[in-house]
């Protein structure tokens, strides 16, 4: 299958990307001689085959670690808010959020 | 399924509601980061590098959180995975710091269960579809700023346990009884603070009607429900909306809507573009969430007996109704000072009556919580045991309650003593009263024999008089009754 | 003495603790080449005072007589770590500028030790390349050519490493990110199994398969490096593990089981998969990794032929994961907390869009939209579950293959070094040119690069040695036997 100048919008507007016409052609050809050397995979049969999401878990379990209750992060906000573009009163700034 | 029998229609309509609850759980620190979650701090003094999604933070899971977790799962009888795995939500908004959130998707921490609650009489029993945790969102302010919000993300890694149920409620009423029975639990079992102000327990209801019969219907969601009234209210309207729009041959289009109190409406959001797809896949940040079995019975272990369970037992050991015993086990002091004031004085019924009665009634008008009472278990014990044995009357005992309330005495028979409120048992004493009454009123002593029941009333009253109201009227009725054949 | 640039870190640890040279005087003739040699593009970021106050305290616990293995040696960081000392940029336009209010762990560990700071290093951006031709900053020379790329993405650590601005530096891994501008430039560097070094305060690239690892001169200059850089970060990294922090320098010194002075290899099975010496590797390089092998027989290691027959599937596999994990990791680079914003935008979606579009470069763009679409409604099934599903495969090949061999070698690259911008709008042949280190990412296996001579126009041609999980001690050890057989590590480019 191979995907279509629509599809390049979609997923551009899904991933909050603004291509113009130009480059969504260029992108639409990239990805498409991508997804060709994809299609290997179809020809693998994964019947029963449990996904590897953590390396290691294939020679022996992972499971998540926990950590105790403890609240012990200082207030660094102007540390943390150093490289921020819009701050006020202590605030990051955005274009007004419509609900 | 449960409640299909008991289906009250509205204009010929079913309602059928399912709710999602964001419980916030009661923990110190936030559920992937060390940053206190202490509410109404100045923004962003609680959000640290971590909560703001900097570059190269990543994500360690609070144990307290999945323990949490647990506890409600053992209350509502659901199934604890053993084995459960936190996803990615992707979506892009400004309270979202990482553009992502955080959750369960596919396996959920606990999985099945139930809630059972009485509406009127009748017994009512909600089934979970799952509770999964996540991390909550920041806060946007939109008032101070022209044109712009302001972003406060101290709430953001809030652990939240997502409470959602199958579509089994049919009607306003049996939602907000689900939901106050749900609120009583968590905040029972300690998980959640019950604060619905602050936001600690949000609920959304997922509202549709249909004809009886026919397939569901199209639902919105109400969000943020904060107060059992407005749920209520915006229930009541959102069904009236959607009958309406079907009646007028609109179909109902699925949206997320929001309740305003003020217009008492509810009005569909602005929809997320694209919400629909948020690229749920395991978070590659987070191994999967193993829970032992043995650390679940640890934890059911240090479980509190559950409301309904304590009210079972005080129908069954105490013969009280279940009125009476769902009304003293709203909260877990109210139920200790029931258990400890009954078991002391043996007059469980009498403790009951006083608990819902005067104890109430002096807990409403001073606004004080039964915990910090000013008359303590022991104390009420101790008074209904003089009433049961007849030292003082009803009237006498409100009188002892009252000093005990204010302060004026501690020991309950110290004050009947001081206050003089003694009833006279002694029969002797009390017979030598009646001749006297009788020789004085001779005429009514008359009119009774004469047949007249009212004369004896008066008799009885006269006596009482005599006796400074000390005389026990049982006592005189019986005695008066006697001397008048 | 022969000159600071010219000593590896134990060298020059060593001749800082007997006080031949000072932590500062090697510091400040490492900046003063790092300024001679700033045309080669490898630094993105100095702060002399804070380098120059990190030598003095380091020159100070020497004078207090305490004694460590790193102490007071002149180090630089990709600039994939984030640092306070220094901007923090992952070579990204989006985060120009950036002040981290925090050290990486890595960071932290190497400083700890005593390791002073002399900069950040370009890469290509987040990460993304293997010709460090995408960073926003411009690209990096290989000093063996400077027409030429030193390879990706740690490419400014490989130019820096090899051209003598520093001992060592760190690196990160990927899909090949250190093994292979290793290889490109004629260093040793080596990837550890995964989650052996904590991923904290990495800039998140593709969270299962990132791994620091450390670049240098030498297999024993990368085992001090490693057993600083290694060790759990319980607190910090939940993929971290759980091990106990190793010295690898140990393992050097230990001569393997049965092995003699002359044959220090003896007994080691070294395993080469067919698929790594097919067509598709050029002949200069084949030619020059057999020579290497060959020289390992002769030390005694015996050679088996294995196979791993999914080697091609790792590129569609790994170009599916990797992106699908990038997608969402650089969700929070949206102009909001931190880094660029669009200077002007209708409303917040608009400002999402311009803000991403203006500061992301195109390779990043791309990847974005192949990890976007790879997880979007419908397609998750067919691509990213998929592709997880045949990775476990993978990675059960490598295990079915130790079953015949202590470790497996072969090319790192099909070809040496390209020239600059000779494959920089060609993306699927960049990705096809990362086949022989993508299936032990994504398996998550230990692997280095260790020089193995040089092969068209004199460049030079890593011998990659990969081993089994937590076998980095052994990897070390090997790769030590052979340089101590061989000088290709200490060969340095004409005019550095």
């Amino acid at each position: 299958m191979s995907l279509t100048l629509s599809d390049i919008g979609r997923i551009a507007n899904l991933a909050r990307l603004e291509l113009t016409g130009a480059q969504s052609e260029r992108m639409l050809s990239q990805l498409n001689g991508f997804f060709d050397t994809v299609a290997q995979m179809n020809a693998v049969d994964t019947t029963g085959v449990e996904p590897l999401a953590h390396p290691t878990a294939v020679i022996d379990h992972v499971s998540l670690r926990l950590r105790p209750d403890v609240a012990s992060e200082p207030d660094n906000r102007e540390a943390n808010q150093k490289s921020a573009p819009a701050v006020e009163r202590g605030l990051f700034l955005v274009p007004k959020v419509i609900e | 399924m449960s409640n299909m029998h008991t289906s009250l229609l509205v204009h010929g309509y079913e309602v059928v509601i399912g709710f999602e609850t964001h419980a916030q759980l009661a923990t110190k620190s936030k559920i992937f980061s060390r940053a206190p979650t202490a509410f109404g701090a100045e923004p962003n003094t609680q959000a640290c590098a971590v909560d703001l999604a900097l570059p190269g933070t990543l994500p360690v899971m609070n144990q307290a959180a999945v323990e949490l977790a647990i506890r409600l799962g053992l209350a509502l009888g659901s199934h604890i995975a053993e084995h459960s795995v936190f996803a990615r939500k992707n979506y892009f908004y400004p309270d979202l710091p990482k553009g992502y959130q955080i959750s369960q998707f596919e396996i959920p921490v606990v999985q099945g269960g139930e809630v059972s609650f009485l509406l009127g009489e009748e017994k009512k029993t909600v089934r979970l579809v799952r509770a999964h945790l996540e991390e909550d969102a920041g806060k946007s302010l939109h008032e101070d700023f022209i044109g712009q919000s302001g972003i406060d993300l101290n709430r953001a890694g809030t652990p939240l346990l997502e409470i959602v149920t199958e579509p089994d409620m049919r009607s306003s009423a049996e939602a907000v009884a689900y939901a106050k029975e749900l609120h009583r639990i968590v905040t029972w079992i300690g998980i959640c603070d019950g604060n619905m102000q602050e936001g600690s327990f949000r609920c959304d209801a997922n509202v549709s009607v249909r004809k009886p019969g026919a397939a569901l219907g199209t639902r919105r969601e109400i969000k943020n429900l904060n107060s059992f009234k407005f749920m209520q209210q915006a229930i009541d309207y959102e069904v009236r909306w959607q009958i309406e729009e079907i009646e007028d041959g609109r179909a109902i289009q699925q949206a997320t809507v929001l309740f305003d109190p003020d217009t008492g409406e509810t009005r569909a959001m602005r929809t997320k573009e694209d919400a629909a797809d948020y690229r749920y896949f395991p978070d590659p940040d987070l191994p999967p969430l193993v829970i032992a079995r043995d650390w679940v019975e640890q934890v059911r272990a240090g479980m509190p007996e559950l409301p309904r369970a304590m009210a079972a037992r005080f129908v069954a050991d105490h013969g009280l109704s279940e009125y009476d015993a769902v009304t003293l086990t709203q909260s877990p002091a109210m139920a200790a000072c029931f258990e400890t004031a009954a078991r002391a004085s043996g007059q469980a019924k009498l403790v009951s009556n006083w608990i819902m009665g005067e104890l109430s009634r002096r807990l409403n008008a001073d606004e004080v919580d039964i915990a910090s009472a000013p008359v303590s278990a022991t104390q009420l014990a101790a008074l209904v045991v003089r009433i049961a044995d007849g030292t003082i009357s009803n009237n006498a005992a409100k009188q002892v309650f009252d000093a005990l309330w204010t302060g004026q005495g501690t020991q309950v028979d110290a004050v009947i003593e001081a206050k003089g409120l003694k009833q006279m048992n002694d029969t002797g004493a009390l017979e030598i009263l009646i001749d006297e009454v009788m020789a004085a009123n001779a005429d009514n002593v008359a009119q009774f024999r004469a047949g007249k029941e009212k004369a004896f009333n008066a008799l009885v009253g006269q006596v009482m008089k005599a006796s400074k109201g000390k005389a026990n009227p049982q006592q005189v009725n019986d005695l008066l009754r006697r001397k008048l054949q | 003495m022969k000159p600071i640039h010219q000593m590896g870190v134990g060298e020059l640890a060593a001749a800082i603790a007997s006080k031949q040279t000072s932590s500062v005087e090697a510091a400040r003739h490492l900046l003063e080449r790092a300024r001679q040699f700033a045309s080669l593009g490898a630094y993105l970021a100095f702060n002399e005072d804070a380098t120059l106050a990190q030598a003095r305290a380091a020159d100070a616990r020497i004078a207090a007589g305490e004694r460590t293995p790193l102490l007071g040696v002149p180090l630089a960081h990709k600039d994939i770590f984030v640092t306070r000392d220094f901007p923090s940029t992952a070579g990204s336009k989006m985060l120009a500028g950036y002040q981290s209010p925090f050290d990486a762990t890595v960071v932290q560990r190497l400083a700890a030790q005593g390791a002073v700071s002399l900069g950040k290093l370009n890469c290509d951006e987040f990460a993304m390349g293997s010709g460090n031709d995408n960073s926003a900053f411009g690209p990096v020379q290989n000093p063996w050519d400077t027409t030429r790329v030193p390879g990706g993405s740690s490419g400014g650590s490989a130019a820096a490493v090899a051209a003598r601005l520093m001992p060592g530096a760190t690196g990160t891994d990927t899909g090949g990110s250190i093994r292979q501008p290793a290889s490109f430039t004629g260093i040793t560097g080596i990837k550890p199994t995964y989650g052996r070094c904590s991923r904290y305060g990495m800039v998140a690239f593709a969270s299962s398969l990132d791994q620091a690892g450390p670049m240098a001169r030498s297999a024993a200059d990368c085992a001090v490096l490693l057993t600083a850089m290694a060790g759990p970060d319980i607190d910090r990294d939940s993929t971290s593990l759980d091990r106990p922090a190793e010295d690898y320098t140990l393992s050097l010194a230990q001569p393997r089981e049965g092995a003699t002075a002359a044959q220090p290899l003896k007994g080691l099975r070294i395993g080469l998969p067919l698929e790594f010496f097919g067509a598709g590797c050029a002949p200069d390089v084949l030619t020059t990794v057999r020579a290497a092998l060959a020289e390992c027989e002769k030390l005694g290691a015996t050679l088996v032929d294995i196979s791993l027959p999914r080697t091609e599937l790792s590129i569609p596999v790994y170009y599916i994961i990797a992106p699908a994990e990038a997608s969402s990791n650089l969700s929070r680079f949206d102009g909001v907390k931190f880094g660029h914003r669009a200077a002007a935008y209708s409303d917040l979606n608009d400002m999402y869009r311009k803000t991403r579009s203006e500061a992301f470069g195109t390779e990043v763009q791309r990847r974005i939209m192949i990890g976007t679409y790879v997880l979007s409604h419908g397609y998750y099934d067919a691509y990213y579950l998929k592709a997880q599903q045949i990775r476990r495969l993978i990675a059960q090949d490598f295990q079915a293959a130790f079953a015949q061999c202590d470790l497996i070698a072969g090319p790192v690259a099909p070809t040496v070094a390209w020239k600059i911008g000779e494959k920089s709008d060609d993306p699927l042949a960049n990705y096809l040119a990362d086949i022989y280190t993508l299936s032990t990412s994504l398996a998550g296996l230990p692997g280095m690069s260790v020089p193995a001579g040089f092969g068209a126009g004199g460049m030079p041609v890593g011998l990659q040695l990969v081993g089994n999980y937590f076998q980095e001690g052994e990897l070390l050890q090997t790769a030590h036997a052979f340089q101590q057989a061989t000088d290709w590590h200490t060969r340095s480019p004409s005019g550095f």
